[in-house]
């Protein structure tokens, strides 16, 4: 029996090679010391990366990862640990998950909100490294996209309210920001923000 | 062994079986219209009925009460379709019963038909996918229609006890569907001794057709065409026949008849053979589903730490063929709803692996995935973030 399935494959050959020889995994034999930690995602969501990163001169000089998750996880986690090598710290932050995709050849769309978390946890890794630091985070304001502009609620504040638990439901944070509530032009893009957050943060 | 192929996806479908081919091959040939009263229309009208007949034999009916339809999924839809309709005209049964592990073509009409205001209730499962008599009995009463439960679950395998669902069912005066479209040729399946009034089969999980099952519905349980627009079926089901489909349902009715008592065993051997393997293997490993009551070649185990897709797509690569009831291969955010209807923790739903045999695997195979599945299972636990 012949099959030609090794030709036409469910994600693309950058993917594969990825998800078949990941990069830079954490092997805890290793004794990677990691200056900063970052834990997005969780095991219930099936989705879940750990990244330990190196910082010399405000620049990541290294970087491991672990990640719980299907291919297109394993493989964005391992694309982006060798994109970020050797960037400097704001850089790294502002990593976008379409960068990281588009380094990959692309990903089914329903595969690009679920398991694209490898910018997060790298901006995790780098708060936790200038926590650690006692540094003031410059970075956090700047990344931030208005998405009410009405109420001027940005991606950035919906992140947090979720992330704290503030916000548990669509309702609270309408109670808590207002978004949608003038033009209501926002209210699609922001529920699936919202969705998307819950999921990454498992709030 | 390199460049192997090892199919253990039985459950999703089945290769046909040799003699299914030849037969459609020949059948093909039969191209009048079995409805058409001239030669060519009554010579595929008797290869119709003679597959009809093997059918009937299979699961222990009158060849009068085998409607043909387009797989298992119309053949539910049918029935729900025809209770839907006696509700619909005031009948004081308007009720359904059905569990939590259907199949989607269950599930997914459940789901409708609730939202256009009908009453149904799934009555749960315990952590084997089995239901409880005495759960189900606290469902059952004057105003319910119909009870549905399936044979055979196509995730777990577990098996419920059929007859004396319908003894229930019946004692309380409602109908009893059962899909038994996974249990068909791995287990006796029968509507005499069961009591059944309404049972689905699918031909392409037996080593027939696809796009080919059947509904068998008892004399006396009503009926109400749900394809309307021709006399074909009895009316029961419009729709030119599908001459060559019916009877390579038919051959492979009789193979699974001729067989079914040594593919029972076999099938329970190479299933067994791999699961006490892979535990012997692989440390921390979760068998889902029942262990007493089990479609003999259906395994499926959760892997802590090694999420679903991963093993599976790690699997593929080595040519080893399964399904997962992880979300990431779902297209959705949940993972299989069967093992979380039945109590298995999110995770492991994530990191499920379900292996299903057929009668073209071997125990040179078995041996082969024991080979390859612990590395797989290691790297991926290995990178994972516990």
């Amino acid at each position: 029996m012949s099959t030609n399935f090794m030709s036409q494959w469910v994600y693309s050959p950058v993917v594969k090679d990825h998800f078949m020889n990941p990069r830079n995994t954490w092997d805890e034999a290793e004794n990677f010391e990691a200056d900063g930690v970052g834990e997005v995602g969780s095991l219930a969501c099936g989705d879940q990366m750990r990244i330990a990163i190196q910082v010399k001169d405000d620049t990541i000089a290294d970087l491991r990862w672990l990640t719980y998750g299907c291919a297109s996880a394993i493989a964005s986690t391992s694309m982006m640990s060798e994109m970020v090598k050797g960037m400097s710290l704001e850089e790294a932050y502002h990593l976008s998950p379409m960068a990281i995709t588009e380094a990959l050849g692309g990903l089914p769309e329903h595969k690009f909100h679920c398991s694209v978390l490898g910018d997060k946890g790298l901006r995790a890794a780098i708060d936790d490294y200038l926590a650690k630091q006692k540094r003031d985070n410059p970075f956090k304001h700047k990344i931030a996209k208005v998405i009410c502009e009405c109420k001027n609620v940005t991606d950035v504040a919906i992140e947090d309210l979720v992330k704290s638990g503030e916000a548990k439901t669509l309702d609270d944070l309408e109670r808590i920001t207002e978004y949608g509530t003038v033009c209501g032009k926002c209210k699609e893009q922001v529920a699936e923000l919202f969705d998307q957050f819950k999921h990454i943060y498992n709030t | 062994m390199e460049n192997q192929i090892i199919y253990l996806d039985n459950n999703a479908t089945t290769p046909m079986a040799e003699e299914v081919v030849a037969a459609i091959a020949d059948a093909n040939a039969l191209f009048g219209n079995a409805s058409s009263m001239h030669s060519y229309g009554r010579e595929a009208a008797y290869a119709v009925e003679q597959a009809r007949a093997r059918v009937a034999e299979l699961i222990e009916c009158d060849p009068e009460e085998i409607v043909f339809t387009s797989g298992a999924s119309e053949a539910n839809n049918t029935v729900f379709s025809i209770f839907r309709d006696i509700i619909d005209l005031g009948s004081k049964r308007n009720r359904i019963v059905t569990t939590t592990i259907e199949h989607p073509s269950i599930v997914e009409t459940v789901k409708f038909l609730r939202s256009r205001g009908y009453a149904i209730d799934e009555v749960p499962v315990d952590r084997t996918g089995m239901v409880s008599l005495d759960v189900l009995a606290t469902y059952l009463g004057e105003d319910v229609a119909l009870v549905s439960v399936m044979t055979g679950n196509n995730e777990i395998g577990t098996i419920q006890p059929i007859a004396e669902i319908a003894k229930m069912a019946h004692a309380v005066g409602a109908f009893m569907h059962t899909d038994a479209t996974q249990a068909i040729g791995k287990i006796p399946v029968t509507m005499k001794s069961w009591g059944v009034d309404y049972l689905s089969l699918s031909g392409h999980k037996f080593y027939g057709p696809k796009g080919i099952g059947v509904l068998a519905a008892r004399k006396k349980a009503p009926f109400e065409a749900f394809v309307h627009g021709g006399h074909q079926e009895g009316g029961k089901r419009a729709g030119t026949y599908n001459t060559p489909s019916i009877v390579g349902l038919g051959v492979a009715s009789e193979i699974a008849m001729r067989d079914l008592e040594s593919e029972h065993a076999r099938l329970w051997h190479l299933r067994e053979m791999l699961r006490i393997g892979l535990e012997e293997r692989i440390p921390n490993i979760v068998v889902n589903g029942n262990q007493d009551h089990c479609l003999p070649g259906t395994l499926d185990i959760s892997f802590p730490s090694a999420e679903g897709e991963s093993i599976l797509l790690y699997l593929d690569m080595e040519g080893i063929m399964v399904s997962t009831g992880s979300a990431c291969a779902s297209g959705s955010l949940e993972p299989s709803y069967v093992l979380l209807a039945s109590g298995v923790d999110i995770e492991l739903a994530h990191g499920s692996i379900r292996f299903s045999f057929g009668r073209y695997n071997t125990e040179e195979e078995v041996l082969y995935v024991l080979e390859k599945m612990p590395p797989i299972i290691k790297r991926l636990r290995g990178m994972s973030t516990r």
